[in-house]
């Protein structure tokens, strides 16, 4: 974990209460001041360093639930959700992306490995298109950043061959490459991939809602057709 | 004002017996929490490290609260420097002020809102219309509730009250472009909310949310949803607020492998919820370029200040504990009085809004005790132990309770101790877990009956609190 920088006085003295707040402006106690106060005034001030009792949480949980099959298991759990699974060759790929993309205009992001397009009419492709025009798209086809085989998730990190948040969002198919090698075993190690720092989005089906009765049911406003193309 | 009680809310028994006596309401609970309960144990039982990684996330929980000071100080740190702007707020009243002073400041007076437990807590919505600002909720339930003039029900399922034919009707008669012969079907009544809302989003410039989980190392912000709206209001706007309680944070990104393994499967029952949406302050080119973070307290600091009661803190709002009481089933989300429902409910609202109105004195009784909602808690909360200990203090303090006549008042100088009937009550309810439980709601010996009278089910005959003081020697056997 990582140690506050800056003029913070590290989060051994603050967390044993011994560093007073910093900035705190003078006169009136602000809201914050008040509210750490309390919370400082509750916890008493002899705790133990922070990173030690952090440190000393114990993690018995497992790293993975399934040890081999993993882009099976990736491809069987991402169809439960009614995501339409593709699995190909790596060879087969622009033939694959090619049958996927049919029905209209697709937003390509900057960054898409040109191959995958390769058979693809470019008439119907539209490249990085400004957000005011998604609506009016079909579909957007995309890469990702990882995956987990034990959820059947996809994450976006919405970097190179990714797009915007909005371009995967507003369009209303969403068709997703995922190559063997992205796909993790379980969340922890997928987690382990991924870069905080990025903004992320985590997919698991087409968009739903269980608001009606409890019940699962496809399509509300994200994308309501998913389609993944998973290369072995 | 801390949290709003619901205008003219009766006490728990009162409220419960109304709902209890409404057939469909409670058909519709009964049919919507049964399906999720099994559902629920199936994806649970998938995990064969589930116990593992709820003390893991119990744990994790429990130490960040030790530490919140620090976490707090390092979550406004990560976020300050990632480009987002913190507010602290100590009560509603002040965080609605920041929220609405926010919104003016961008000139608009419509703001698109997605789920968001904390908002509901503060009342931000009726705040802001005294503002003259619109919030719309998007969560398709919490539209179906806005359309509808009522409220939520359900920490999840916020219209889980409602079932298809009443939701078509509320959107035939309140949803201006609702196709006149729209069907009960979900998915024509999901495709009708997408067409009423699609224009809201792709012209909104400010939006407000919850949030799930801040990780205090990065300052990255957490969102779970299932719609996809949630993603609209994180992404389309120029401006996002984002109103989160202090108890949010967790240590470390890492933190989440946990988190983000319990609460789907505790939630809705699935391995992993379609959407969840992170990010950290404001990334040029993508998304919001201008992010608060409001952080409240709005009585969680006393909350914490009791060592009992603290772990109603760790909740993460997973609804597990509403769909496994059978207090709730019966008696339905409203009948608690407050935007928390079902056993979390009964533990969070009288200790953020104090024991002092009659309804937040009745809510520790609005449980048998089973047990079912500890066993059920991803985080382990023990909600039948903060029960038993807010009893102890509605004994203490309170204001004298409608039960005080009756039970209360029989069970004589015991009672006034707060301790001896701390400890009755516990061995009361563990002995009733080593019973076993079949679902059913029991009586229980003297004062646990409390709510009892407001329910219809069967159950033995009641001992009475003098009989089994005897008959246990005063608790103690
Ligand atoms: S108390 Fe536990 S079971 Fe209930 S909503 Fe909170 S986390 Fe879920």
């Amino acid at each position: 974990m990582s140690e506050p920088q800056g003029r913070r006085t590290g989060p051994d003295r603050d967390a044993t209460g011994t560093g007073a707040p910093h900035g705190a402006p003078q006169g009136p106690r602000t809201a914050r001041d008040e509210i750490l106060g309390r919370i400082e005034r509750a916890l008493g001030r002899r705790r133990p360093p922070v990173d030690r009792a952090y440190a000393a949480i114990e993690r018995p949980y497992r790293r993975r639930h399934h040890e081999s099959g993993i882009v099976d298991l990736f491809a069987e759990r991402l169809a439960h959700y009614r995501a339409v699974v593709h699995r190909v060759e790596p060879a087969d790929l622009p033939g694959a992306v090619a049958r996927v993309l049919t029905r209209g205009r697709y937003a390509v992001p900057a960054g898409l490995p040109a191959h995958w397009l390769a058979e693809v009419d470019p008439a119907l492709l539209v490249h990085e298109p400004p957000t005011t025009e998604l609506d009016a798209l079909d579909g957007v086809v995309t890469g990702c950043a990882a995956a987990i085989a034990e959820t059947g998730t996809i994450v976006l990190d919405h970097g190179p061959g990714q797009g915007r948040r909005a371009l995967s969002l507003v369009p209303d198919h969403h068709l997703i490459v995922v190559t063997a090698d992205q796909i993790a075993p379980d969340v922890p190690e997928a987690l382990e991939r991924l870069s905080p720092a990025r903004p992320l989005t985590f997919v698991s089906g087409p968009s739903a809602t269980s608001d009606i009765e409890l019940n699962r049911v496809e399509g509300v406003h994200g994308p309501r057709t998913l389609d993944v193309i998973v290369t072995r | 004002m801390t949290m709003p009680t619901y205008l003219g809310m009766p006490a728990f028994p009162r409220a419960a017996r109304a709902a209890v006596a409404d057939e469909r309401l409670r058909d519709n609970l009964a049919r919507a929490t049964g399906t999720i309960r099994d559902r629920r144990r199936a994806a649970v039982a998938e995990l064969d490290d589930w116990a593992a990684l709820r003390e893991a996330g119990r744990r994790i929980k429990d130490h960040t609260l030790r530490y919140l000071d620090h976490y707090l100080r390092l979550l406004e740190e990560k976020v300050t420097a990632a480009g987002g702007t913190v507010h602290w707020a100590r009560d509603a009243a002040e965080a609605n002020r920041i929220v609405a002073d926010l919104i003016r400041a961008t000139g608009r007076t419509e703001v698109v809102k997605v789920k968001s437990m904390a908002t509901q807590e503060i009342g931000l919505n009726e705040a802001l219309e005294k503002e003259g600002i619109t919030a719309y909720e998007t969560d398709l339930a919490e539209l179906i509730v806005q359309l509808g003039d009522d409220r939520p029900s359900h920490i999840l399922v916020p219209a889980i009250h409602r079932n298809r034919s009443e939701i078509r009707d509320i959107f035939r008669r309140r949803m201006p472009d609702a196709p006149p012969d729209l069907s009960d079907e979900p998915a024509e009544l999901a495709e009708a909310a997408r067409r009423h809302l699609r224009a809201k989003f792709l012209s909104a410039q400010v939006a407000v949310s919850g949030v799930n989980f801040a990780v205090a190392e990065t300052g990255t912000l957490v969102v779970l949803e299932s719609e996809g709206n949630g993603r609209m209001c994180l992404t389309l706007p120029k401006t996002l607020i984002s109103v989160m309680g202090i108890e949010k944070v967790v240590p470390t990104w890492r933190d989440l492998e946990v988190f983000l393994q319990l609460l789907p499967r505790s939630s809705t029952a699935e391995r992993m919820n379609p959407y969840t949406s992170a990010w950290t302050g404001v990334t040029p080119g993508d998304g919001p370029q201008e992010f608060h973070l409001v952080l409240l307290d709005n009585g969680r600091t006393s909350v914490l200040a009791d060592e009992v009661g603290r772990q109603a803190l760790r909740c993460i709002r997973c609804s597990a504990c509403l769909n496994v009481c059978p207090v709730y089933a019966r008696a339905g989300g409203h009948a608690y009085g407050s935007p928390y429902p079902g056993p979390i409910g009964a533990i969070l609202s009288p200790q953020i809004r104090g024991i002092g109105s009659p309804v937040d004195a009745s809510l520790p009784y609005a449980s048998s005790l089973c047990g079912a909602c500890l066993e059920a808690c991803p985080v382990a909360i023990d909600i039948p132990e903060v029960l038993v200990h807010l009893r102890a203090k509605v004994v203490e303090e309170g204001p004298r309770h409608p039960l005080a006549g009756t039970a209360m008042a029989a069970a004589g100088w015991t009672l006034r101790s707060p301790r001896r009937l701390a400890l009755a009550q516990r061995l009361a309810s563990a002995s009733r877990r080593l019973i076993g439980r079949r679902g059913r709601i029991r009586r229980l010996p003297g004062p646990l009956r409390a709510w009892t009278d407001s329910r219809d089910a069967p159950a033995p005959p009641p001992e009475s609190f003098r009989a089994w003081w005897k008959r246990t020697d005063g608790g103690r056997a």
